[in-house]
């Protein structure tokens, strides 16, 4: 049997889902948004939620959202997404309301925006890109950047009493009476993509469902930002990111 | 009186200015309140609060933890085609600006209530005007303008609510009540209008097809993003907008005259000032000075071709502000230059008296 | 006994040759090709068809979702 034997759609095991579109992305090679984009996508059909969803995008990279997945968007001002939700949600309670959130967006400028939204249960769920770095404008030092991590603005690495320390903000949000669903995961493996998407879809279920707020943290790279391979990056990340923000539940009510 | 026929005929009350905005906008069919505490209109959403509409309208009223938050609450809310709206003072507003720049640029209806107290910085909460530059020249960043709304008496409180919303979703732009703090907490007698149903999600995909309400098969996603990579599209963009601004400027400018036919001198202000400036003039007239006053209701759009006019006839102009002096500045471009254009203000939260401006007339215009 | 035979299909324009498919795929199955793309990219390409079990490996790390999968059971 020839490989053109094989290619027919009665043999189909992935193709990429249908919500997400032909739009090329303007992502760097290897860069993780690309993974749990086609994650959302693919969940949004499994739970035949096209027509239900109001995505809210936020500013950095992961801004032009709105151009990669066929469902409602809105974009939202840095950091403010979780607020933008809270109404979309609070007004159309049956559809299927999440943000999608950098680490500078939802813990340095949209901190309180994200806090008090996850203090209040809102009933969304939030996909948080955690990768240590402000990648749209050019890698400065973010929030959950690593003590000794290089940045543009901390060339030297970052330190403690300049920096101050990098900022566990998933932990801080299971303690949070709001939250029902804090989970950590990562996308550099199969096997973690696959985690990844259980993940998320529990997020959007807990969200319908009314149970208040689920945030579900994807460990992330930056290939550019970071200035590595994708590869070197994912191994990085590994070694370095894990460390700091270990996968796993932090809260499953 | 049973219960609908209540509900659906004008009522009479006496309530504060801020309380009548309340009662109007759960009224006239909002959906979404979204607010933080500031004095001199924290009654507002406490009047809400205290309605309860979630359990007759179905509105969302909401505390946030911020103004920040509670104007992207409202861009939220504006995004999916609701009637939404949150209120404010100064400092809040100021707050808000972000926000206000993008809900202008995302070209979505809104409503935000600012009612002013004395600045700069946290100031006082005695009332001002001292916001007029900030509301009807933009405010946040980038070319943009709000439907400036000026109050004068808590029925125009109720009346302006209903009416900031029509024009808001008239022209898809954010509409603000600019009231200051006595029109915000004085009680006067007002008719509160009837109530009109919200929107359902039906009328809202039917007038408002941009909305996100989720997107059906048939039609492509609904965006909200005032993003653009591109210099000339976003010039585009602005065209656009502006094309927008001259039309309200041309169909929507809103004002009231007294005493201005015959009139050789003419004062010129809004909210308390113009009350005040009333008196002044009834003064005036005592002594057969021919003072009139023009009062601009909306101050976006101002009223430049009425003042120009005006220019024509009398011999000087008065603005009297509770600012340093900020709408005399549109004053002296109506003007442009024909007759002497004086300013009296007072700031910091303290209100000119009828006295003062009597005397300022005589002094500045009249024995002049 | 049964045999699993599997196949990739690459949008090579979509592709950017990030290589993470190469390092997910436990049969060694994928190369980044010589020549690139129109956007100069050195897109991902099947080097040994033979070894491929439609594992979908590939596909489920790709960030720019330009891999389809396919197997049969022969």
């Amino acid at each position: 049997m020839t490989t053109n034997d094989i290619i027919n759609p009665a043999n189909l095991v992935y193709a990429k889902a249908p919500i997400m579109n032909d739009v090329p992305m303007h992502y760097c090679p290897g860069c993780s948004h690309g993974v749990v984009h086609k994650l959302i996508a693919e969940i949004i059909g499994d739970m035949d939620m096209q027509e239900k969803t109001i995505a809210i995008a936020p500013v950095g990279c992961g801004v032009f959202a709105y151009k990669y997945l066929d469902v409602d968007w809105q974009q939202a001002a840095h950091g403010r997404a979780p607020a933008v939700a809270t109404a979309a949600k609070r007004l159309l309670p049956d559809r299927l309301v999440f943000t999608y959130q950098g680490d500078g967006d939802l813990a340095a400028i949209g901190t309180a925006e994200t806090i008090h939204a996850c203090n209040r249960g809102e009933n969304i769920a939030i996909i948080f890109i955690n990768n240590g770095i402000y990648g749209m404008t050019g890698g400065q030092m973010a929030p959950t950047t690593l003590g000794g991590m290089k940045s543009s603005t901390s060339p030297n690495g970052r330190t403690v009493p300049l920096n101050g320390h990098p900022l566990d903000i998933t932990k801080l949000l299971a303690q949070l009476d709001g939250t029902c669903y804090v989970t950590r995961q990562a996308v550099h493996t199969i096997a973690a993509v696959r985690k990844t998407k259980k993940a998320i879809q529990k997020a959007f279920e807990n969200s319908m469902a009314g149970k208040g707020t689920s945030i579900v943290e994807v460990v992330s790279t930056c290939s550019s930002g970071w200035k590595m391979t994708p590869e070197a990056s994912n191994d990085w990340m590994v070694e370095n990111m894990f460390p700091a923000y270990p996968l796993g539940d932090l809260k499953n009510e | 009186m049973s219960e609908s026929k209540k509900h659906n005929t004008e009522e009479v009350r006496l309530m504060k200015g801020n309380e009548a905005i309340a009662h109007a906008a759960i009224r006239c069919g909002c959906d979404g309140y979204f607010g933080y505490p500031i004095t001199p209109q924290s009654e507002i959403m406490e009047t809400m609060m205290e309605l309860e509409p979630w359990n007759t309208t179905g509105m969302v009223v909401l505390q946030a933890e911020s103004e920040t938050s509670s104007i992207n609450m409202v861009y939220g809310a504006a995004g999916c085609g609701k009637k939404s709206m949150t209120s404010s003072s100064s400092p809040g507003v100021s707050l808000m600006q972000e926000g206000i720049s993008y809900i202008a640029a995302g070209e979505l209806p809104c409503l935000i209530v600012n009612v002013m107290r004395g600045g700069p910085g946290l100031g006082t909460i005695q009332p001002s005007q001292a916001d007029y530059f900030q509301a009807v020249k933009g405010g946040g960043h980038g070319d943009y303008k709000l439907i400036t709304l000026a109050p004068a008496s808590v029925q125009e409180m109720a009346d302006h609510t209903v009416l900031a919303f029509e024009l808001a979703f008239k022209y898809r732009t954010p509409a603000m009540i600019l009231a200051d703090g006595i029109i915000g907490q004085m009680m006067e007698k007002v008719v509160l209008p009837p109530f009109q149903p919200r929107m359902t999600e039906a009328e809202i995909a039917e007038k408002c097809p941009w909305a996100t309400l989720g997107k059906p098969a048939w039609r492509k996603p609904n965006i909200i993003t005032t993003l653009s990579l591109d210099a000339h599209e976003m010039e585009e963009t602005n065209i656009r907008l502006q094309a927008k601004y001259r039309e309200i400027e041309n169909n929507e400018v809103l004002y009231e005259e007294f005493l201005c036919d015959d009139a050789e001198y003419l004062v010129i202000g809004f909210g308390t000032c113009a009350r005040v400036s009333q008196k002044a003039v009834e003064m005036c007239r005592a002594e057969g000075i021919k003072v009139g006053l023009l009062r601009p209701i909306t101050l976006f759009p101002f009223p430049t071709v009425a003042i120009s006019k005006h220019a024509d006839k009398v011999k000087s102009m008065l603005t009297v502000e509770m600012s340093a002096g900020q709408m005399v500045e549109d004053v002296r471009l109506a003007v442009n230059g024909r007759v002497p254009v004086e300013f009296y203000g007072r700031m910091g939260g303290v209100v000119p008296s009828p006295d003062e401006v009597y005397e300022v007339l005589k002094s500045k215009l009249v024995n002049k | 006994m049964a045999k699993i035979k599997g196949a990739v299909v690459v949008n090579t324009e979509r592709c950017k040759g990030c290589n993470l498919c190469v390092v997910a795929c436990p049969a060694e199955v994928l190369i980044l090709n010589k020549e690139a793309n129109s956007k100069g990219y050195n897109f991902s390409t099947m080097a040994n068809p033979d070894d491929c079990v439609g594992c979908a490996a590939c596909a489920y790390v790709c960030p720019d979702a330009c891999i389809t999968v396919y197997k049969v059971r022969v």
